[in-house]
């Protein structure tokens, strides 16, 4: 396919802005792995039911192995290497996550976690049917979702806790945190790949 | 699992869209939120020559809704559908089904028009569209736009009347007409997969509160979405007793169910017997507090 079309695109990546020269078909899962190096977006089913793969697009969560990249030229996407504060301090779902033991191999992690930042962004303190629905569409194979389920619980209580402190900063981040994007497994625990 | 490679165009107008359209032909596929076509592409099981990408033209990105129903454009994605107050005060059967369509994250993306052009027979929106006798709206390069009524559109599993060179620019779901309830009930192995079978109701009654017209459209058993029009059988009864054996028996002659993998045709049957039962009862029940 050594003829196939490049498209020249630009996407806004956790804060940074990121140029890529991609084939039409590229999704945007292998845009991000492989031609921005942020291995951090995990790849299981490749057809949209396992929501390991899942990021913000303009804040939004959709599943970046159904969505071609070249199709969201000009867009902005966090991933799980944006959801920390620049300064590495874990976000309140990241904490949650950690603290609740709502991981164990890490690989359905990253879509968890940016599902759920979304999830509590739209509806801070969801009951736990509005719970059981938001993450439906990400399987785990590890916890049984219970620890999952009470991690967006606490996630909830600890962003409740920061908005009244007013260290809004760490809280659930609606389009990234600015700072260079690191690599993966940014939640303490996961290993990565 | 990676799409076979294709030519690709971003149009940013409907005549741009049509233009390239009309030149591909049977090659030509339109991507939309793409939440069927990039599973089927991923999986080799599709690859179109030449991919319309029209997710640039914002002329489709609209939903409106007004006495006589809700007009959703061809880039108007289920969350956004879902959520609009405006939509449910006019045709509450929109959010009803579209919560049982596949997963939130699923919605933020996929398109309520595109749903319908899948034309999947499992699918929750073609149902809807049948049960209110809605429309698809086509257009074609150089030619004027065509109506086409939710009966004549879904011609088979994934085959619509949709032609080569035409896109579906927008859908209109009739409103709920006064005294009216409607309900979608479905069941599936797993929340958010395709349903073993599932029933969207619409209810109206009259003053007194008796039914006057009771319909269901059944999905996942049958080539399309099946209607059944069970008004003879509630028979101005109360609606209290909208769900009765005797409309449950009618739906269940009507459909054609086949086996699979997931369920038998007999088990998929009795499944729409009662989903027909609950919806119905769901229905009137809202139609009568409405």
């Amino acid at each position: 396919m050594g003829t196939e079309t490049l498209y020249d695109i630009s996407l806004t990546v956790n804060g940074v802005v990121r140029e890529a020269r991609v084939p039409a078909r590229r999704l945007l899962s292998d845009c991000l792995r492989h031609d921005l190096g942020l291995t951090g977006t995990h790849v299981g089913c490749e057809h949209g039911v396992c929501g390991c793969c899942t990021v913000l697009l303009d804040g939004e969560p959709v599943r970046s192995c159904l969505t071609f990249a070249v199709s969201v030229d000009g867009h902005e996407i966090t991933t799980i290497e944006g959801l920390a504060a620049p300064d590495g301090t874990l976000s309140a779902v990241q904490r949650a996550f950690a603290e609740s033991h709502a991981l164990q191999c890490g690989f359905c992690t990253p879509g968890f976690l940016c599902t759920v930042t979304a999830l509590l962004n739209e509806n801070p303190a969801p009951s736990d049917e509005e719970i059981l629905e938001g993450i439906s569409g990400n399987l785990c194979r590890c916890t049984g979702y219970q620890n999952i389920i009470k991690a967006v619980r606490r996630a909830a209580e600890l962003s409740a806790e920061q908005e009244r402190d007013g260290t809004g900063e760490a809280a659930p981040a609606a389009t990234g945190a600015a700072g260079a994007p690191r690599a993966s497994g940014a939640t303490g625990g996961a290993t990565g790949e | 699992m990676k799409p076979p490679p294709f030519d690709y165009h971003a149009p940013r107008t409907v005549g741009e869209a049509l233009e390239v359209l009309a030149d591909a032909g049977p090659e030509g596929k339109v991507l939309a939120g793409g939440q069927s076509l990039i599973p089927l592409m991923n999986m080799r099981l599709a690859a179109p020559a030449r991919l319309v990408d029209i997710n640039r033209i914002g002329a489709l990105d609209t939903v409106t809704a007004d006495a006589r129903g809700v007009r959703v454009g061809a880039l108007a994605r289920h969350a956004t559908v879902e959520r609009s107050a405006a939509v449910a005060e006019r045709q509450p059967l929109l959010r009803q089904a579209l919560r049982h369509v596949a997963h939130p994250v699923i919605r933020n993306r996929g398109t309520v028009v595109g749903s319908i052009v899948h034309a999947d027979p499992a699918a929750e929106l073609p149902a809807v569209l049948a049960l209110l006798g809605g429309t698809v709206r086509l257009a074609r390069h150089g030619a004027p736009e065509r109506e086409v009524p939710a009966a004549e559109f879904f011609l088979g599993p994934l085959e619509s009347a949709l032609q080569p060179g035409e896109l579906a620019v927008s859908a209109f779901f009739p409103a709920l007409p006064p005294g009216s309830g409607t309900a979608f009930c479905e069941i599936a192995r797993r929340h958010g997969d395709f349903a073993l079978a599932g029933v969207a109701a619409l209810v109206t009654l009259d003053d007194d509160l008796r039914i006057t017209t009771a319909k269901v459209a059944c999905i996942g058993v049958g080539p399309v979405p099946v209607v059944v029009d069970v008004s003879a059988e509630c028979a101005r009864r109360p609606a209290a007793s909208a769900a009765s054996p005797a409309v449950a028996a009618a739906v269940r002659d009507r459909v054609e169910p086949e086996d699979d993998i997931h369920a038998t045709a007999e088990y998929r049957r009795h499944l729409t017997g009662v989903l027909a039962e609950r919806a119905l009862r769901l229905a009137a029940e809202r139609a009568s507090h409405g």
